[in-house]
């Protein structure tokens, strides 16, 4: 360990001693957002009046997204922090431009009720020289989170009943999914899969510049089958794969952009080659056989949970039937 | 060597970036428990100019790691004396990712990584040295692709590096420029070194032996960086190339003939020389077309402007897996001579000779058609001798000087 590392959160811990003596009403630390250490414990932010709880401190505002990300079928309970006096500006469909100073909350949780059990905190901190992204790792007790650089590793049961080792990333691993050209940005805020009734909510509560115009928002996932069967994959992929799988983003190099604004076949992945697929071709050699689901390697690397073949290659230790059903469904139907 | 005004800039400005910090460390971390969490947590904490050295031993790891500062050395005990051991691991699609820049690896091994072994992507000025990836349970489909892994990144140095068990390549640079590998033991893979999308690469002074295909330098259509080229494959050992192909089906190299030596497809300028190339059954030198369909306007499927110079050829050609190949071999007196042409070429720019060599063409009509439509015949092209600017080629001397001495 590094002395001057050693140092600076020693005197952190001193400088958020003070401010938890100053008592209530609850706000969020400014400081612990935007400085540039790396607080120890998710408590040190104060997002949460009650973090066990979940429950938000002034100035965080819960939010859900239309087609969420797939996480082993964690629930996962997100919150927008911008700082007092701020606005985020809405840039088309595309992501909310939040502004310095600004954090993502997303808490992981497995059980329901009383038998809830939260597992980490991720958070998105935007900072003046960029974003940075640090997972937090709840205690046993449930009392806090505790940084955890460098990752861990949680063995639970999952909704479905599947004993599973849940993979925490570490910071790097963060980077790996929220990469793009070089800079860490958020993922999920999305104007076109936000609800537009909680962003009507945003500007009129002074949050947002204005109420977005949206042509094509995601579907809800939960209304996915009335949704056509594009739809619903595109925007399944658009969540789960293109984070890496764009130009720019971890996954440029194989060719494959599943963007939802991305309209040409041949980057989907129809009629595709794999370049660097390995052993996760599957012995298949289109990404996409319009058709064919069982053909696809698409749908064989989201069926896999072995490392080397499974997709994502992160943050997923179980298959998501219901996201490979809804790519299945219409690959058939291409 | 005088090196061109591109590498001359591109030293001053890396001499620039990598300016000295004040307080670099070493970072020691030695095997044994918490391994996983020990050395990620050195790899994320260390800072540009650090060295983090590891320990002799087998480190026992369940995920991928990765590093993301730049100018960072990570460094073992020796190829044989810190493993870093895969076997177990139950996440991520490699065993080390790299995504920062200067970074030097050196002098440790990654046994069974279950994906890839070393990636480094879009990390600028690496170097590889002295590194072994291994699968150690010999050939097999269930193996990681690629051993070495540089993609999307501009000067790579591959040196001294023994790579063995690769489901697809050992040593693979895709999508990369100003690129050495060198010195290096590609053994027992699906393609022993392969230079893929790229410009600028020197292959040299490697053995690549047991593979299914010993060297390849090809192109790709539909990738973010196309347009490969000016290659030198010069003074290697390219023997025995003699593994059946265990690429899982549906990978490009899958069609890699056994027994293929040196294999140039759809790349413009390269220059083949002074290699030993013995013992590979099909072909010592194969200059072919890309077959497959495609759409995209920017790809060139022939091979343009190889040159083949002088090389020593012996023993090879005598079991080639192309249909008919009794006749084949009949017709050209027991073993089929050392280079191989598909035919094929845009105008007059396909395949020349620099030097004395015997060889055959599939003399091909069109793009894509089978073997099956071959009309094989003595190998005529021009002799023509092309002085490449060799010395312009390769990665930056900032990186060989890195690990001098």
């Amino acid at each position: 360990m590094k002395t001057g590392l050693f140092l600076a959160a020693t005197i952190f811990a001193a400088a958020c001693a003070i401010t938890a003596n100053a008592g209530p009403p609850p706000e969020v630390n400014d400081a612990a957002v935007t400085e540039t250490r790396l607080p120890r414990a998710l408590s040190d932010f104060a997002f949460f009046a009650d973090g066990p709880g979940q429950v938000p401190a002034n100035g965080v505002t819960p939010y859900r997204l239309n087609t969420p990300l797939y996480s082993d079928g964690a629930t996962k309970l997100r919150f927008l922090y911008m700082p007092a006096g701020t606005q985020a500006i809405s840039q088309g469909e595309g992501l909310l431009s939040l502004p310095v100073g600004s954090a993502l909350i997303k808490t992981f949780a497995f059980g329901e009720g009383a038998d809830r059990r939260l597992i980490e905190t991720r958070v998105l901190l935007h900072r003046a020289d960029g974003w940075l992204a640090l997972p937090y790792k709840w205690n046993d007790e449930q009392t806090d989170a505790k940084l955890a650089i460098a990752g861990a590793r949680v063995d639970l049961t999952t909704p479905r009943g599947e004993q599973i080792s849940y993979r925490v990333p570490n910071k790097n691993q963060c980077k790996e999914c929220h990469g793009l050209n070089g800079e860490v940005i958020p993922i999920g805020p999305k104007v076109r899969n936000l609800s537009h009734d909680w962003q009507v909510g945003l500007v009129t509560a002074g949050l947002l510049n204005a109420a977005p115009d949206m042509e094509t928002p995601l579907p809800m996932w939960e209304d996915r089958m009335a949704a056509k069967p594009e739809a619903a994959a595109r925007a399944y992929l658009d969540v789960n794969c293109a984070h890496c799988h764009q130009p720019g983003a971890t996954a440029s190099n194989s060719g494959l952009d599943l963007r939802w604004e991305q309209t040409l076949p041949g980057l989907i992945g129809i009629g595709k080659r794999p370049v660097a697929a390995g052993r996760g071709s599957g012995g298949l050699l289109f990404d996409i056989v319009p058709g064919k689901p069982e053909e696809s390697i698409l749908v064989h690397r989201m069926k896999s949970n072995e490392p080397g073949v499974a997709m994502p290659e992160l943050g997923k230790s179980t298959v998501d039937e219901e996201g490979v059903a809804a790519v299945t469904r219409w690959i058939e139907g291409i | 060597m005088t090196k061109t005004t591109n590498f001359a800039c591109m030293t001053a400005a890396i001499a620039i970036a990598v300016a000295t910090p004040a307080l670099a460390e070493t970072i020691e971390v030695a095997a044994g428990a918490d391994a996983q969490e020990r050395l990620q947590e050195a790899l994320i904490l260390a800072e540009p100019g650090d060295e983090i050295v590891l320990g002799a031993g087998y480190f026992t790891l369940t995920d991928g790691l990765s590093l993301d500062v730049d100018s960072v050395t990570l460094r073992g005990a020796g190829m044989d004396k810190t493993v870093l051991d895969f076997t177990k691991q139950i996440g991520a699609g490699e065993g080390l990712l790299v995504t920062s820049d200067f970074v030097t690896l050196r002098d440790f091994a990654m046994e069974n990584p279950k994906g890839d072994g070393i990636k480094s992507k879009g990390a600028d000025a690496i170097v590889y040295y002295r590194i072994r990836v291994e699968w150690t349970n010999g050939p097999s489909s269930e193996n990681g692709a690629y051993a070495i892994y540089p993609v999307e990144s501009t000067g790579v140095l591959v040196d001294g590096v023994k790579v063995s068990g690769a489901s697809d390549a050992g040593i693979y640079v895709g999508q990369s420029k100003d690129i050495t590998v060198r010195n290096s033991i590609a053994e027992a893979n699906v393609a022993g070194i392969e230079i893929e999308n790229s410009r600028n690469a020197v292959v040299e002074g490697n053995i690549a032996t047991r593979n299914t295909g010993g060297i390849l330098v090809f192109d790709l259509p539909n990738l973010p960086v196309m347009g490969g080229g000016n290659v030198v494959v010069r003074n290697n050992l390219v023997v025995g190339n003699d593994e059946p192909n265990f690429a899982p089906p549906g990978n490009i190299v899958g069609g890699v003939l056994k027994g293929t030596g040196v294999l140039i497809m759809a790349n413009d300028g390269v220059w083949i020389h002074d290699n030993v190339l013995t013992d590979n059954s099909t072909s010592d030198v194969m200059v072919v077309t890309y077959p497959q369909p495609y759409d995209d306007d920017t790809y060139n499927p022939y091979a343009r402007n190889v040159v083949i110079g002088k090389n020593t050829y012996a023993r090879s050609g005598m079991d080639p897996q192309f249909e008919g190949r009794e006749m084949l071999l009949a017709a050209f007196g027991g073993a089929l001579p050392p280079v191989l042409w598909d035919g094929l070429s845009e105008g007059e720019t396909g395949l020349s000779l620099a030097a004395e060599a015997s060889g055959w063409s599939l003399n091909l009509a069109n793009v894509g058609d089978g073997p099956d439509t071959a009309k094989p015949g003595p190998l005529v092209v021009p002799v023509n001798v092309i002085n490449y600017d060799e010395a312009s080629i390769g990665a930056p001397e900032e990186l060989s000087a890195r690990i001098a001495g």
